[in-house]
């Protein structure tokens, strides 16, 4: 078996500003890991590197892909690699009105990502769009509405229909409960967590809420002031944390 | 009636000798808050386990057994040593093992019943249960009617069933943890102490599920502060001294 991501040697700066300093890791078929850290920690550009939207000064980031082998995520050409985001990767940004299309109705939102993938057959489509409304708890007679005309929980539930319809390989994700009501919260982690399962999703989930890697990671990386500072499964590290910083992130959670 | 809870998709593994070996186990804990104060725990820790034995972890509160179970299981990290679990018939060894390992090993060969249950916010108690074996691949109706059996014998009540274990008392919380535990029949099962707040007659049918994988083959290391249960369970105890 090979990784699906092999990442080495990454960094990015924003001028004179190290967001992510000299990161290494590889993540394997089936793994979710978590990558948690403070507000500014470089979680966001790590992220973004990751899934060629933002190109890191140095260092690499090595795709198993289905359809073209091993490739270089920022060699790619930039068609091949909005294909490959298209057919290959899921995003699920924070907010959700960066990740959808608003201007058209849900169905559109959720039928495009089944033409990226070759579904041609209207009534298809149709029918599965609206399979998806109801696994992720929206109600079928909304499929013709538009986001805009959507909750913000609802919202982030298209969008994650939207992703993870085509059935992808990887899917990135940031933040996907932030800004939301915590029941809300609750709701999509729930989603997330039997979707994850059910689909044997590969991921990387970006998040500052111990709970939610908890939830649904297998792996932390814990980021502070852009480099790595501990990583192993989930719950040794929240469990028997090593580094100072992570034991200081761990006991600064108020017990529920 | 009984006899048909070991009947399931892994099954304790024919095998001569111990499944789980230990040698040289070392575990500190380092707390930076604290000016790095050093916590030493665990020394040199060596032991073994074979398939139909129940080794119990005996000492003052403190000594550190709940530690040493956790390293087993990959919860704690270990500074030093080795784990060494029979696993798809060969040795996996868990101290500086990739997570990925520790999982797999996990999900197949070892099980854990800790002392609390970590609710999973709206699961239903009976999906709690059948999710490890719903992860080895079962069918899922198959999982959940063997979910409801463990749930029926361990007395958890069926209008329960369909709830989130949340709100349960200690008792039933914890016997959803056992039967989330048991589900799966691993060749390996570490327990902290399962029966601690059960009453009597639930304590009974705890020790008798748990004396029955024993007897099937499975190798056991547990925690078990009634002296009653721990004399029915465990064929040796090993001393862990503070
Ligand atoms: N586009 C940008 N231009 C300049 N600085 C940025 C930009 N994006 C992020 N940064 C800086 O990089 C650091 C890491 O930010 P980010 O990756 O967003 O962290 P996180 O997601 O962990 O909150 C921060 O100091 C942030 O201010
Ligand atoms: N995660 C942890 N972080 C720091 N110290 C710990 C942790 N877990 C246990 N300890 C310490 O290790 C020692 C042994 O604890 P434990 O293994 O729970 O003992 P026992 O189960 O024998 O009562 C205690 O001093 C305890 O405070
Ligand atoms: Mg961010
Ligand atoms: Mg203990």
């Amino acid at each position: 078996m090979k990784p699906l991501l092999s990442v080495r040697g990454l960094s990015k700066r924003f001028g004179t500003r190290v967001a992510c300093r000299d990161v290494d890791f590889d993540l394997w078929p089936g793994e979710v890991l978590g990558i948690v850290g403070e507000s500014g920690s470089g979680k966001t550009t790590l992220l973004n590197c990751l899934a060629g939207r933002l190109t890191p000064e140095t260092g690499s980031v090595t795709y198993n892909s289905a359809a073209y082998g091993t490739v270089d995520v920022h060699d790619l050409s930039e068609a091949r690699r909005r294909l490959l985001s298209r057919t290959e990767w899921g995003f699920v940004n924070q907010d959700a009105r960066e990740g959808l299309r608003m201007g058209v109705s849900a169905g559109a939102n959720i039928g495009e990502r089944l033409m990226a993938v070759g579904a041609r057959h209207y009534g298809d489509i149709r029918r599965t769009a609206s399979d998806w409304l109801d696994r992720v708890e929206i109600e079928r007679g909304r499929l013709d509405d538009r986001p805009t005309t959507y909750s913000g929980g609802m919202r982030q539930r298209l969008q994650i229909a939207r992703n993870l319809v085509s059935e992808p390989r990887l899917v990135f994700m940031d933040e996907p409960t932030g800004g939301l009501d915590v029941s809300v919260q609750a709701r999509i982690l729930d989603l997330l967590r039997s979707l994850v399962g059910s689909l044997h999703l590969s991921a990387v989930l970006v998040t500052h809420d111990l709970g939610v890697a908890r939830l649904l990671t297998h792996r932390l990386m814990v980021m502070q002031g852009g480099a790595v500072v501990e990583d192993g499964l989930t719950d040794q590290v929240l469990d028997d944390p090593q580094h100072a910083y992570t034991q200081m992130l761990v006991a600064s959670i108020l017990p529920v | 009636m009984m006899d048909t809870i070991s009947s399931s998709s892994s099954g304790p593994k024919e095998h001569d000798g111990p499944v789980l070996k230990v040698a040289g186990l070392t575990k500190s804990f380092i707390v930076h808050a604290h000016g790095d104060l050093a916590l030493p725990v665990l020394r040199n820790v060596a032991l073994a386990v074979s398939p139909g034995e129940c080794l119990a972890l005996v000492g003052p509160s403190g000594a550190g057994k709940s530690t040493l179970l956790r390293s087993l299981y990959g919860n704690y990290r270990a500074d030093a040593g080795s784990i060494r679990v029979h696993h798809d018939h060969a040795w996996a060894e868990l101290v500086g093992a990739e997570p990925r390992t520790v999982l797999d090993v996990r999900r197949r060969t070892m099980g854990f019943v800790s002392q609390f249950l970590r609710v999973i916010p709206r699961v239903a108690t009976v999906d709690v249960v059948a999710e490890p074996l719903l992860r080895l691949g079962a069918d899922p109706a198959e999982a959940r009617d063997r979910a409801e059996f463990l749930l029926a014998l361990l007395n958890i009540p069926q209008h329960l069933w369909q709830l989130p274990p949340a709100t349960f008392s200690g008792g039933e919380q914890q016997r959803v943890n056992i039967a989330r535990s048991l589900i799966v029949d691993y060749p390996i099962l570490l327990l902290d102490e399962p029966t601690a707040s059960l009453d009597a007659g639930n304590r009974d049918r705890v020790v008798e599920l748990i004396g029955q994988r024993r007897d099937a083959g499975s190798a056991l290391v547990g925690i078990f502060h009634d002296v009653g249960v721990r004399e029915l369970l465990a064929n040796r105890v090993f001393e862990v001294s503070p």
